[in-house]
């Protein structure tokens, strides 16, 4: 991760909450050619397969240009000789070669395009498909940090670049150079000192493309960090619509996103400044050493030293290279955005996936048969979240807990005090920072992550559903071959019976592209999909807390029978949850303060009794239990 | 560059029967189903036409420098053949005055070039800039104008792209394609124009050239928009299965669908990859057979030219100047193929942009606002009165029948009932995120869209479950509710909702980024600051819609408390499915399919034998 801070002190909302990683990278770096082609020469790899097709690419785009810079050689030929001679056979034989040429170059640029096609396309999506791997393996806390858009605009936006770069400034930055080198080489034998007089403005050129170069490329960082800003104010603008309405704000939010477009714009006219200087520039210093060229070149033809085809060829291939001249500016600035693309793309393939997980321990090291029914178990389990400031106190610096086999157990602590984070141990969605959690005696590292999901299944406080059909979504929860059996009966558990009156039953799409649910109706698929695969071991946070009462309580009765054999630790906010659980495990201070049923913490545990009552001390409590008739 | 199209998850949770409902969630024919929504005809050129019209005067301005310009770049084949058949036989006469004049004129030539290049750069920045500025602002402006029931119909992903990557897309037409065209076709009518002065017939084969070279593009366009709109379909799958991962990691790691999904993206990803293929060999073939067409040309030409110049009807310096146009003239094609496709995928994105702005705002700002009457005690509340209201979504289908309400100043309403009786759309009408169908909203006998929105909202508050943060501080966050508001009347809002603890405990207190590192903010904790921003927002009406869902039972005792303290004497509705929100009320509405069918004290309810008492039944049972 990045750790510099964003650039520029911003005086508008702050960078988008993708922005922190965004803004870091973005950091000005030193612009360095070989920064350029050292971050450049990291696509090697993805390269390499289709090498021998961009190679032979590049040797066709230098026999295409060639070609173009043959044909003024053939127009001097015509010139001096069978048009002088008043040959009409010769001008035939001329033209022929001309057309000749020219279909050449024409069959020559398409094979080229024709051969990239391809494979380009090729290496694109096999990055995009490794960024996908990779990013789907990554730890969770990396995406904790990383918002997707973040990440997208690395699987599209810069993909795309690098295709681009690939397909023409590599090529051409080597097309053009040689096409130069050999036409400046045909100017020279053609005559020598009107060769150097066309070779005079190279240098100052070359100088300021250097300096046009870095100057542009901060400038076009800066605005690419502004568009993240903008973008930010957008996104939050949209998401948090409600807000902005309910609280009468969106003055001071199109205030806000007033003043960072005027900024982007001030930007983008810096850039367009730069980049019209640089045009400017070119296009001027070769234009006046070709006026010098044809100065020359008259008198030299007045005193005869110097032929009138030779002069016409010559300034042909003056003007033919003009373009290769002219265009290495933009084929520079492409291949700075490449490079930034690429180190942007790597940012994210150089961050350290999880490992699989050992899971070598076959059946024989495992313990004895008395231990596999251990249920789940803490010990000693501390934990901070990896980006957390430094110096401040672990999340949770000491817990102790055992669940029993089958026993299914309420995890209750105050907003905030790491319960949504315990459970994300379990799955190893997190890791541990001390201690260790064994489930069956078996310490939770010791397994692959696979087998350590497969056996343990978790229903998340927000239930997410992908873009596939309710059936789909809900078997996801279990293993292969399992059928309309086993969904049924989970839509029965998580009383989710609506499935089958929407429109086409089970089969209908839901998700970003399907029919939107209510939360109370993703809430009791994302439960079902906990329970179908008949998990040893069931993870809950807050299961219920979307569904009215009536719902609830039926979830709650069909719940209980599956609890019955299920070893289960359930986040709860209310009595009504944690009355699901054979036990309570009071989470306080970063440690189990209190194990015991929820009637014994009521009257044992002050701050349990608070939390399940709201009221404060041990007679409220007491009040409260007795308010409830029990 | 970077325009992420970050589509945010589903946050809205479809309380009304309108959507709520799955059996009538989707209709075939929503336009909102398709990415573009339905606009007038002529929407699209219309609204490029006026985001140009303010700028008519810089547009001819960019437009006449580079008429020079080209006029500037152009003269050097003539100078060439001035030099040729006139400065070259003046000078075996020891007449050095035309070379000098060529010299001087390609020197003027040279630097005007440069100059107007550069000035035509700088002002063609200049507009495309100014239009789009222009046109995020009204995007925006027009985004948060439109009403709530607009937002939770188009998706929050789709609005971002509205005004991200079309944006950009036009961007890219501005910047490079518009310049482009116009350099292009400039500098075909001065070169043919030229050609033809130099020499009719030479001129008139060049513009035959042209006929071939139209066809060719024209065919290009046909091809190529087919290929990039099945280009654009692929990379938007793409794009939504990369963030339905991304943002659902968790559940995607627990239930092991790493592998699965890959075989799913690689699925869509080839399919772009083919259409990405497609759309390069698109403009692979078109390159070649522009380039076939041109040098052909060419070669014809030269022909015919060299034979005259043998003939001696021509003169070398013409044929000379002729080839150099020649190549000048075929050179931009290949750009031509870049700007149709930066046209083209520009159009699309205005189409879109059009379709948002061509949406009227359901819920306008009144025109001629009215004041709220000063209140009627000395408490803050107000009565509000449904008078006749009615609601049916646009699309059809009646939410709420007509009914009449009358809740007094200072009362504190509940309103319960099941996922879609109407409880929301009740609120949101009081809220003014809808306007009836027919009827009134009063608010101390005011109707609802008769006043400003700063009005408004010192009138009605509503918080709802969705407890969202802006990027910003806590402090940022809670100030929301009244940006004037000092720290001190910050934290003692977070002290009334029992966030003080809490905020006081995070890194930087008050001033923690909420989006930076060790910011993480539960949902519970979240709620509570949603909570401190309504009560510094200190409405006369307080709307709670399941604004405590994820709050722990303190935390919702808390939020009561304050009810009963702090916001004693406003009027309240308060949303809730745990019935233990309820106690705090004085009245309870139970509603069920769009009607109230209850109306009562908590207490009267109970003892009846409705729908109510058998919740509240269920809701005992439930703490049993």
């Amino acid at each position: 991760m990045p750790t510099t801070p964003a650039p520029a002190p911003d005086l508008a909302p702050e960078p988008a909450p993708d922005a922190a990683p965004a803004a870091a990278e973005h950091v000005p770096a030193p612009a360095g050619k070989r920064s350029t082609v050292r971050a450049l020469l990291r696509l090697w790899p993805y390269v390499r397969p289709v090498r021998a097709r961009l190679g032979t690419a590049a040797v066709i785009a230098i026999l295409a240009s060639c070609v173009a810079l043959v044909i003024p050689l053939v127009l001097k030929w015509m010139v001096d000789g069978p048009v002088a001679d008043g040959d009409p056979a010769g001008v035939w034989l001329g033209a022929l070669y001309l057309l000749l040429l020219g279909v050449a170059e024409a069959l020559l640029f398409g094979l080229r395009r024709w051969l990239v096609a391809r494979p380009l396309a090729g290496v694109e999506a096999g990055m995009r498909a490794d960024l996908y791997r990779h990013l789907q393996r990554l730890p969770v806390a990396f995406h904790d940090r990383w918002a997707s858009g973040q990440l997208l605009s690395r699987g599209t936006t810069d993909l795309m670049l690098l295709r681009m770069f690939l397909a023409f400034p590599l090529t051409f930055l080597l097309v053009n150079g040689v096409t130069i080198l050999v036409g400046v080489g045909i100017m020279l034998v053609q005559d020598w000192t009107l060769g150097l007089v066309v070779l005079v403005p190279a240098i100052p050129v070359m100088v300021v493309c250097g300096i046009f170069e870095r100057k542009y490329s901060a400038v076009a960082r800066r605005a690419q960090d502004q568009v993240g800003d903008l973008t930010t104010v957008v996104e939050e603008s949209v998401l948090g619509i409600r807000i902005v309405k309910g609280f009468g704000r969106h003055r001071s939010q199109a205030r806000a996103f007033h003043a960072l477009s005027h900024r982007l714009r001030g930007t983008e006219l810096r850039k367009a400044r730069l980049l019209a200087s640089i045009w400017a520039v070119i296009v001027t210093l070769p234009e006046l050493a070709i006026g010098a060229a044809l100065v020359v070149g008259a008198v030299r033809v007045a005193d005869g030293t110097l032929s009138a085809g030779t002069l016409v060829a010559f300034l042909s291939t003056a003007l033919a290279l003009r373009w290769p001249v002219e265009s290495i500016g933009f084929l520079l600035a492409m291949s700075q955005e490449a490079a930034t693309a690429t180190d942007r793309y790597f940012e994210v393939m150089d961050a350290e996936v999880e490992s699989p997980g050992n899971g070598s321990c076959g059946p024989a090291e495992r313990g004895p048969a008395a231990e596999r029914t251990d249920g789940l178990r803490f010990e000693n389990v501390r934990f901070r979240y990896p980006d957390a400031p430094p110096g401040s106190p672990p999340l949770l610096t000491d817990v102790d807990l055992h669940i029993r086999s089958g026993e299914s157990m309420a995890l209750v602590g105050a907003t905030g005090s790491g319960k949504t984070t315990l459970t994300a141990l379990v799955p190893r969605l997190h890791e541990v920072t001390g201690g260790r959690i064994t489930l069956d005696g078996e310490d939770i590292t010791a397994l692959s992550r696979e087998e350590l999901r497969a056996m343990v299944a978790v229903a998340f406080e927000e239930p997410t559903l992908f873009s596939a059909s309710v059936g789909e979504n809900v078997l996801m929860g279990a293993g292969e071959g399992a059928g309309t059996e086993e969904l049924d009966r989970a839509l029965a558990v998580a009383q989710a019976g609506f499935a089958h009156a929407l429109p086409e039953g089970t089969g209908t799409q839901v998700g970003e592209q399907g029919l939107s649910l209510s939360g109370g109706q993703r809430q009791r698929l994302a439960l079902a999909r906990a329970v179908v695969g008949r998990p040893r071991f069931l993870v809950l946070d807050d299961p219920l807390s979307a569904l009215d009462v009536h719902t609830e309580a039926a979830v709650e009765a069909a719940l209980r029978q599956v609890l019955a054999d299920t070893t289960a630790l359930i986040v709860a906010h209310r009595p009504s949850t944690v009355l699901l659980a054979d036990r309570v495990a009071l989470l306080s201070g970063g440690r189990i303060a209190a194990v015991g049923t929820h009637h014994e913490l009521l009257r044992t545990s002050a701050e349990y009794a608070r939390l399940m009552s709201g009221l404060d001390g041990h007679e409220d409590a007491a009040g409260f239990q007795e308010g409830d008739g029990r | 560059m970077t325009a992420p199209t970050a589509t945010a998850p589903e946050r809205d949770q479809p309380e009304e029967p309108g959507t709520g409902d799955p059996a009538t969630g989707t209709t075939a024919d929503d336009a909102f189903d398709q990415d573009v929504l339905p606009s007038p005809p002529g929407a699209t050129g219309a609204l490029l036409r006026s985001l140009l019209a303010p700028m008519k005067p810089r547009v001819a301005l960019t437009v006449l420098l580079l008429l020079l310009q080209q006029a500037a770049v152009q003269a050097g084949p003539l100078l060439v053949a001035y030099a040729i058949d006139h400065a070259v036989p003046t000078l075996r006469d020891d007449d050095h005055g035309p070379l000098i004049a060529v010299g001087a004129g390609y020197l003027l030539c040279s630097l005007a070039a440069g100059a107007l290049q550069y000035g035509f750069i700088a002002a063609a920045a200049r507009v495309s800039q100014d239009v789009l500025l222009d046109l995020r602002g009204r995007i925006f402006r027009h985004a948060q104008a439109l009403s709530v029931d607009f937002h939770e119909r188009y998706t929050s992903g789709r609005l971002i792209s509205r005004s991200t990557t079309d944006v950009e897309s036009l961007r890219e037409l501005l910047d490079e394609g518009l310049q482009e065209l116009v350099t292009v076709v400039l500098s075909f009518v001065y070169i043919a124009a030229l050609l033809l002065w130099l020499d009719l017939g030479l001129g008139a084969v060049a513009v035959a050239s042209f006929v071939p070279l139209y066809a060719l593009v024209r065919l290009y366009r046909r091809r190529a928009g087919r290929v990039y709109r099945q280009r654009s379909t692929a990379i938007a799958a793409v794009i939504v299965k990369f963030v339905e991962t991304m943002n659902g990691i968790r559940p995607v790691r627990a239930f092991r669908r790493e592998a699965a999904n890959d075989a799913d993206f690689a699925v869509l990803n080839r399919r772009h990859e083919h259409t990405n293929g497609n759309a390069l060999l698109e403009m692979a073939r078109y390159v070649t057979g522009s380039r076939l067409v041109a040098n052909t040309a060419v070669a014809g030409i030269v022909l015919w030219g060299a034979y005259r110049v043998a003939d001696g009807t021509l003169a070398l310096g013409v044929l000379a100047a002729a080839v150099l146009y020649l190549r000048r003239l075929y050179d931009p094609i290949d750009r031509l193929g870049m700007f149709l496709n930066s046209y083209q995928s520009a159009a699309a994105s205005l189409e879109k942009i059009a379709g948002l702005l061509a949406q009227t705002p359901s819920v306008p700002e009144p025109t001629a606002p009215k004041q709220l009457p000063p209140p009627a005690s000395e408490h803050p509340g107000r009565e509000v009165v449904f008078d006749s209201v009615s609601f049916g979504y646009r699309t059809g289908g009646e939410v709420l029948p007509r009914f009449d309400l009358t809740l007094p100043a200072g009362q504190t309403v509940a309103v319960v009932g099941s996922t879609g009786a109407g409880k929301s759309t009740l609120a949101k009408l009081l809220a003014r995120f809808y306007d009836p169908s027919a009827g009134r909203v009063l608010l101390d006998g005011t109707d609802l869209r008769d006043l400003a929105v700063p009005e408004l909202r010192r009138g009605v508050v509503m918080v709802t479950q969705e407890a969202f943060l802006f990027s910003g501080t806590v402090a940022d966050n809670i100030a929301i509710g009244r940006p004037e508001a000092t720290r001190e009347e910050i934290e003692r809002a977070a002290k009334a909702i029992g966030a003080h603890d809490f905020v006081a405990a995070l890194p930087d207190g008050y001033d923690t980024d909420v989006r930076k590192r060790g910011g993480r903010i539960s949902a519970g904790q979240r709620q509570l600051v949603a909570f401190a921003r309504a009560l510094l927002a200190d409405p006369a009406v307080l709307i709670l819609d399941e604004a405590t869902s994820s709050l722990d039972v303190p935390g919702e005792r808390a939020v009561q408390r304050a009810m009963t303290t702090v916001l004693k004497g406003r009027t309240a509705v308060v949303i809730a499915h745990r019935l233990s929100t309820v106690e705090i009320a004085d009245r309870v509405l139970v509603m069920e399919r769009g009607r109230i069918v209850e109306d009562g004290t908590p207490d009267e309810l109970v003892a009846g034998a409705g729908r109510f008492a058998d919740l509240h039944r269920a809701w005992r049972d439930s703490l049993a």
